[in-house]
């Protein structure tokens, strides 16, 4: 390509990397890049989102649904600035997103010029890469290397800022070269067939042997090979709750979740079992609660792509470094087929307690106001496990992470990591994008639908069909029940007075309906999901639920509590 | 564990916003940086950080590896004092005057193997290069005659045993 500008390089860019959707928010520094977007708009579908968090939220869920890089745009300044808790967020959470921000010319850098900020500088520590392109010449090298970057190994978010010259500048030649490799990075480290084969000797003569997944499975897409793996070892295994939905919620093998408001058994066999093999998760504190106390008695097996993970909060006996889609497919014939059958009715065991304790009381609720369990329950009924779940912070989502039934991977998003309150909404409007043919149901609670309840604004302008189910108790639940726990009941500041969420719904003509009662609870359910585009539905909640079982932070698994 | 002092040298691209990514990843950790060099290394283009802190083995590993994740950072490593050959430099600047009306200045310097850079008439410079330990006794030696002015570099240092940066590159290359 010939005499084109620096802003349209950055269009051609998109369009070698398979972009046909951005999430994004115009402004100055960036007007000559949404000019091209005007042009080229029959190629590339912007989405106005209604604040630059939305942006990065949606490009979020839209590359947690379809698997792909997700791609958010933003001006400089406090466009840029907007960017960054959905950042924070993929970095943590390892989602790939590339976000490009327009900066000020470059002859201005340093100035303080209208709406200049060092977004390099801020994102830094929150990205995978950043990098500021100020010469045209460098767009399409740079381009490359974020989408690489942002896809291969562990993924993670990466950030391209553009000055406003860079984007008028004109190009005598463009051409595009999709990266390869960078020679200072290496994407997936190596494997090394000793720590395989040491890794299948362990679990071949295991007595109790235990998996602990993470998301690493669905971001490997080794989901069949990891299902193989389990069984024909016949290992039970547990979720992170961002490993939730990589294996179906009904398969025989799969146990619950672990952490902080994990199943009862998955929990307490932890400190049982006498292998733990953990697959593409990290040990955060939220799973392993007390490390003095997490598996002591076990061996550690980690299958991880990270080398920087492996023995960072857990000591392990064996890491078996690499892409688990081929460590895992490595393993397989190492593996001796096996049951584990009485092993695992201990799971069973522990589950009867749980269920007797805590799961028949809230999802088989007959009396007092609505439990979220009961919501989800409906959800299960009427979604049939096919649909996508998203879900916000709190109580809700630890309720709907644990009662949610899945048929298919890449079904769960919600923000892991960060727990970022107001992810859900923009998420759930990225995460249908992704995957359009799929329901998407969005859960979220009453205090964090305020936080990007703007987003309907853009629910509304593109029509994407998403189903928003707000579980109101009137609360901060979450921060609540802690109050409740552990600071003696002072409700300090979690109590909301909320507005008339049906009310704001129609505000964005998106139809809405509110319920409180038990024996309408199914129909409204249906009617949204039978709803052909987006719908809202409110559910009235009693007030004062605490979500449990729950290990208190600090405490250990083994002392995780049903009450 | 104990903590003692390592040395890290990081190979890298030279790259305009490596070194706030580097100290960012002491920074979240709240671990102080007790000195920072860089410059170009024995290969063209490739640039050698040679970082210093005092931390426990545990955390030194831990350290590295999320330094070696960096993108344009092509290979980290860490040594201890006695695995590695580590000089520090100063430079002092006095007070002319007590170089000639105190003998004792004269001796100190001999003694401490320091050399005189620049003589003026108001002020001289003294260089000394050497272990923290003697640029510092010197330093308390120099102060009671009014030191103007004094300033010590961080930290360089080669490694005892070799650091295998172009088996690294060719590495990746070859991936
Ligand atoms: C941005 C942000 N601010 C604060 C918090 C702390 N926090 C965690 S859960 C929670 C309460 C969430 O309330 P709500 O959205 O109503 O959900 P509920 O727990 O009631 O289901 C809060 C404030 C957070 N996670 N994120
Ligand atoms: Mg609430």
């Amino acid at each position: 390509m010939k005499n084109i500008s620096g802003a349209e390089a950055v269009i051609h860019c998109l369009l070698e990397e398979g972009v046909d959707i951005l999430f994004g928010y115009p402004g100055g520094a960036i007007m000559p890049v949404y000019d091209e977007l005007y042009k080229f708009e029959n190629k590339i579908n912007h989405i106005l989102v209604r604040h630059e968090q939305g942006a990065t939220h949606a490009a979020q869920g839209y590359a947690r649904s379809s698997g792909k890089v997700g791609v958010a745009i933003a001006t400089s300044g406090p466009g840029a600035t907007n960017l960054v808790t959905g950042i924070a967020d993929a970095q943590i959470d390892s989602t790939p997103m590339v976000c490009i921000t327009g900066q000020v010319a470059s002859s201005l850098l340093g100035s303080d010029a209208f709406q200049e900020t060092d977004i390099i500088g801020i994102s830094t520590p929150v990205t995978k890469w950043n990098y500021q392109i100020t010469k045209a010449s460098e767009i399409s090298e740079i381009f490359a290397k974020a989408f690489y970057i942002a896809k291969s190994g562990r993924p993670g978010p990466v950030l391209i800022d553009i000055t406003k010259d860079a984007q008028f500048e004109i190009l005598k030649t463009f051409e595009y070269k999709k990266c390869k490799k960078i020679r200072s990075y290496s994407s997936v480290p190596a494997m090394d067939n000793k720590s395989l084969k040491n890794a299948a000797d362990i679990i071949n003569n295991a007595k109790k042997p235990f998996v602990v997944w993470g998301q690493g499975v669905i971001l490997g897409n080794a989901e069949n090979e990891f299902k193989a793996f389990l069984e024909k070892s016949g290992i039970p295994a547990a979720w992170t709750i961002l490993g939730l939905s990589a294996l179906p919620t009904d398969h025989p093998l799969n146990v619950g979740m672990v952490g902080m408001h994990g199943n009862y058994g998955p929990n307490k066999l932890t400190n049982e079992c006498d292998v733990l093999i953990a697959i593409g998760m990290r040990f955060d504190d939220r799973v392993t609660g007390s490390l003095n106390t997490y598996a002591k008695q076990a061996k550690i097996i980690h299958f991880e792509i990270d080398p920087a993970e492996v023995n960072k909060n857990v000591k392990v006996d064996v890491a078996v470094l690499g892409d688990v889609k081929e460590t895992i497919k490595d393993i397989l014939p190492l593996i001796k087929s096996k049951n584990h059958d009485k092993w695992i009715d201990e799971f069973h065991n522990y589950y009867k307690i749980e269920y007797d304790k805590v799961i028949d009381n809230e999802y088989n609720k007959k009396k007092g106001g609505l439990s979220m369990a009961e919501v989800i329950k409906s959800l299960n009924n009427h979604t049939e496990g096919e649909s996508i779940l998203v879900t916000d912070v709190g109580q809700h989502q630890m309720v709907a992470c644990r009662y949610t039934k899945f048929k298919l991977s890449k079904s769960n998003i919600t923000s892991g990591g960060l727990g970022t309150m107001g992810f859900a909404l923009p998420a759930a409007l990225g995460a249908k994008i992704g995957d359009p043919k799929r329901e998407v149901i969005a859960v979220i609670g009453d205090g964090g639908f305020q936080m990007t309840i703007q987003e309907l604004g853009t629910i509304f302008q593109t029509k994407a069909a998403v189903k928003i189910v707000i579980l109101n108790n009137n609360f901060l639940g979450m921060v609540r029940q802690w109050q409740q726990l552990f600071f003696d009941k002072r409700y300090a500041s979690t109590e909301m007075i909320n507005p008339d969420f049906v009310a704001i719904s129609k505000g964005y003509f998106i139809e809405s309906s509110k319920v409180s009662e038990r024996n309408k609870l199914d129909d409204e359910v249906k009617k949204m999901i039978n709803h052909n585009g987006p719908y809202l539905l409110e559910v009235m909640i009693e007030k004062e639920e605490n979500v449990f079982p729950m290990i208190p932070s600090g405490s250990s698994v083994s002392d995780i509590r049903l009450e | 564990m104990k903590k003692r002092n390592y040395t890290i040298s990081i190979y890298t691209e030279n790259n305009v916003g490596l070194l706030n990514r580097i100290s960012a990843i002491f920074l979240k950790r709240h671990i102080n940086i007790r000195s920072v060099t860089s410059s170009e290394s024995e290969i063209p283009n490739i640039y050698r950080f040679i970082i210093v802190v005092k931390v426990d083995g545990e955390q030194i590993i831990k350290l590295v590896k999320q330094i070696e994740k960096q993108i344009e950072v092509i290979a980290a490593f860490y040594h201890t004092d006695e695995e590695t050959i580590y000089l520090e430099t100063a430079l002092y600047k006095v007070n002319s005057k007590s170089l000639f009306e105190e003998r004792q200045i004269q001796n100190i310097i001999k003694k401490s193997r320091a050399n005189i850079v620049t003589v003026k008439p108001e002020y001289f410079v003294i260089e000394k290069t050497g272990w923290r330990e003697e640029t510092e006794d010197l330093y308390h030696k120099l102060k009671k005659y009014g030191l103007l002015q004094f300033v010590r570099s961080g930290r360089i240092s080669v490694s005892k045993s070799s650091m295998e940066i172009s088996k690294h590159l060719k590495n990746n290359e070859n991936e």
